[in-house]
């Protein structure tokens, strides 16, 4: 049977990543002084399914390097080994290694073989340090000096062995005819049972074994196939074996009476035969180890797909949801086959009971999308560890709300903000302990990181409370770099949105753990392309809170539909402040700028969707006739003139780069509930296009 | 046929055995761990149970214990995958009841042999 193992990589590589987390999560919150046993047992575990599943699969490389790292655990989880601080970092260590290596497998390129000897050998000295691994070491020379004299096996013309089966030996779930069968399958088997040990029908228990045999098959069969058959019992039983020679003078020495020779016989073959089972499982362990180590070089990992762990309940409930669909279905077209007026308010009643179920159902599918936020999350404690062992840093990562749940997209694309974000707060946000202490701050710095929903959004925030921004400071940076005028009047919102912008940068001198200049812009641009916002609030000496707000999905979107004549769009119900009919008095027109008008002091831009569009069907093009919906987007403002307001929807969102090309100004359409199309609107595109 | 219960608590394993049991004939229900597996063994009777040892929530060796203990599975196949070369686990399996075991890391066609072994 061929079996394409290549199906279960993906599966293998994603479950030991998982693995690699939980190893090294755990490896962090260890607690030297006072730990559990079952802390340990969770690691060893990753690291020993990791081996395990390297192995099937056909990663030698890995597997061997887990290897190690299992022995160590396994010393450590006996208490043979004391846990230190050193054996810890070489662990975690281990563990980023590890991931590379699977990473490389995964993505077919080079292992990078120079960094993988580096961490065995550090893995190899910590597991020689404390305790000599003697009796590995001793194993191995056992194994080696078993070898039987090959023509021993030669001239075997069969074997006689003499079984006896222990009471309990069908409650293990081994079965003496099965094995019978084994037999067979070698040779000509006879077999001779002994009623003597079955006692009289009061006594007898039906449960137990009281039957022996004395069987005799032919033919050259090694001695490890006959063992291999009695492999798992051989504890449970009396064995005696002795093979037959085919030289006619050498005689057998059962031939007499099975039962005499038995007794002799079983402490020595025993012996004889867990040490040489040892040394067949060895071999053959070698023979698969060469086997799948070719055919790792043959074929690299394919790069998989992108998959998702699910719930099952998750799974339940849209089962379930489909099966009323179904029924609510079926009963509409009951309903429609003979349809009579007087069956209206049945109608009605199918209908919204189709609509509830499909909105239930789109719920549950969306659902499926949903990760904790703990996939993020989970990073950070690692990060947090080494930035404060290297800075000389006393701090306390908090994680608050990790199983608060976002859509999957979001979640892999808020990574590398965050990660940038939690840096700023640990490298310039929490001071060092000396300077806390002198501040009267307790020496160790707390940074949290908290996830929590608020209406239709996700909200995480990095807070800490550390040292604050400086407003003055970041005034006279911003001076200094231009990016202000000297005079400007900023409120203290605009001047903390000052380390947004391209090319600010706070720190007094650059580290290599954040501030390369590419900082706070790069994330506030990247949550925005997740249609979110980023706000910052801090006071001096006390801390500074970041705070992210996305949508829950980027799949849906709540929207407002406007009518421009025939043409129906949708605007993103978050970027509308709001909608108004203006008067002729506060327009106005500036020449080569186009039209403007006054809202409470200030001039907003207005955009003419029929124009922009080229809507020849609009009911007016008459400013004070229409509607202007004032909307921002990326801080900017500006009024769209359009005929009505229509209603607010779900909508979904289809993409009209996959389906069409990128239209500036629009950024995706959807589907009415008419059938037909409408555009969504992107309100910075819409401006920039405007203004062209 | 025969239903086979296969436990693991590491997917990519799990799915191996199951798909080669299946490609075999066998009906197989896949378990995530010993707690899980033996909820699903005293719903279901099953013909035969290989289990992985090292698992959360009850290892492999507790399960077979347990599983042992119930009217149903007192002569029922059970086998132990392990990695453990040592003869520890294995003895701690088969003083549990463990009927075989199959050491890690196998392929298909060795899993197979070892189930027909135990099924016939």
């Amino acid at each position: 049977m061929s079996i394409d193992m290549a199906q279960f990589h993906q599966v293998f590589f994603e479950e030991s990543f998982e693995g690699l987390d939980a190893m090294e999560s755990g490896l962090l919150n260890l607690d030297l002084g006072d730990f559990n046993v079952e802390d340990i047992n969770t690691i060893f575990r990753a690291a020993h399914s990791i081996k395990g599943g390297s192995g099937t699969f056909g990663f030698t490389a890995v597997s061997d390097f887990t290897h190690v790292m299992e022995t160590l655990l396994d010393e450590m989880r006996d208490g043979r080994r004391k846990i230190t601080q050193p054996a810890v970092d070489v662990l975690l260590g281990s563990v980023d290694c590890l991931r590379d290596m699977l990473q490389s497998i995964q993505n077919g390129s080079e292992v990078d073989q120079a960094d993988v000897a580096e961490h065995k050998l550090a893995l190899d000295n910590e597991l020689n340090n404390a305790v000599p691994n003697s009796p590995s070491v001793g194993k191995q020379t056992a194994k080696a000096s078993t070898v039987l004299p090959a023509d021993d096996v030669k001239q075997i013309a069969g074997w006689v062995i003499a079984f006896s089966p222990h009471l309990h030996l069908l409650k293990t779930g081994n079965e003496p005819v099965r094995m019978f069968r084994e037999l067979a399958s070698l040779g000509h088997l006879t077999t001779t049972v002994d009623l003597q040990g079955v006692p009289n029908l009061y006594d007898l228990d039906p449960e137990e074994c009281h039957l022996s045999w004395k069987l005799e098959v032919s033919g050259d069969i090694p001695e490890t196939e006959i063992d291999e058959i009695f492999d798992w019992v051989e504890d449970d039983c009396d064995l005696a074996k002795q093979p037959i020679y085919q030289t006619p003078s050498e005689s057998t020495p059962f031939h007499g009476s099975p039962e005499i020779a038995i007794s002799h016989a079983v402490s020595r073959v025993t012996k004889d035969v867990s040490s040489e089972l040892a040394s067949s499982e060895e071999s053959e362990a070698n023979a698969a180890d060469r086997k799948n180590g070719k055919k790792e070089d043959a074929k690299a990992a394919p790069k998989g797909s992108s998959s998702i762990r699910v719930d099952t309940s998750k799974i339940d409930t849209l089962i379930n949801m489909v099966g009323e669909l179904v029924i609510t279905q079926s009963m509409l077209s009951l309903l429609g086959e003979h349809f009579e007026l007087n069956k209206l308010d049945q109608l009605k009643n199918g209908l919204s009971q189709l609509e509830r179920h499909t909105r239930e159902l789109q719920e549950s599918v969306m659902n499926i999308r949903m990760l904790p936020i703990s996939f993020v999350f989970s990073r950070f404690p690692r990060l947090a560890h080494d930035i404060s062992s290297k800075l000389g840093k006393k701090i306390e990562l908090k994680l608050v709300g990790e199983n608060t749940e976002v859509d999957k997209t979001v979640v892999e694309l808020l990574s590398d903000p965050l990660v940038h974000l939690v840096r700023n707060s640990l490298d310039h946000g929490i001071e060092m302990p000396d300077v806390r202490l002198a501040a009267g701050k307790p020496e160790t710095g707390t940074v949290t990181l908290e996830a929590y929903h608020r209406g239709g959004n996700i909200v995480i925030e990095v807070a800490d409370d550390g040292k604050g921004l400086d407003k003055d400071k970041l005034r006279a940076k911003a001076i200094e770099k231009g990016l202000i005028d000297a005079d400007a009047i900023l409120s203290d919102k605009q001047t903390y949105e000052l380390i947004f912008m391209p090319g600010f940068s706070t720190a007094e001198k650059l580290t290599d753990i954040s501030g390369r200049g590419v900082g706070m812009d790069v994330v506030r641009r990247n949550i925005q392309a997740l249609g979110g916002n980023i706000e910052i609030l801090s006071e001096l000496g006390k801390g500074s809170t970041i705070s992210i707000h996305l949508p829950l999905t980027l799949a849906i979107l709540d929207g407002q539909s406007i009518a421009v004549g025939d043409e129906t769009y949708i605007l993103p119900l978050g970027s509308i402040i709001e909608s108004l009919h203006v008067k002729e008095d506060r327009l106005n027109r500036v020449a080569g700028k186009g039209e403007t008008f006054l809202l409470r002091g200030q001039y907003l831009p207005i955009i003419r969707m029929h124009q922009i569009f080229n809507v020849l069907s609009a009911k007016t093009t008459k400013l004070t006739e229409g509607l202007i919906v004032v909307v921002e987007g990326q801080g900017l403002r500006c009024g769209l003139f359009v005929d009505d307001l229509l209603g607010q929807q779900q909508v979904v969102i289809k993409s009209l780069e996959a389906n069409y090309r990128r239209i500036e100004g629009v950024s995706g359409a959807t589907i009415l509930g008419d059938g037909s199309v409408a555009l969504i609107l992107d309100i910075p595109g819409l401006v920039r296009l405007a203004n062209q | 046929m025969a239903t086979i219960l296969a436990v693991d608590d590491s997917a990519s394993m799990r799915q191996m055995v199951a798909f080669t049991l299946k490609g075999a004939g066998y009906n197989v229900v896949e378990a995530v761990d010993g707690a899980d597996a033996l909820n699903k063994a005293k719903a279901q009777a099953f013909d035969c149970v290989v289990t992985d040892v090292n698992m959360p929530n009850k290892d492999g060796i507790e399960l077979i214990r347990d599983l042992r203990a119930l009217p149903n599975y007192k002569f029922t196949p059970m086998l132990m995958l392990t990695t453990e070369a040592g003869t520890d686990k294995k003895q701690q399996g088969k003083d549990a009841g463990a009927t075989g075991w199959i050491v890690k890391p196998f392929n298909p066609d060795q899993l197979l042999k070892t189930i027909k072994k135990v099924m016939g």
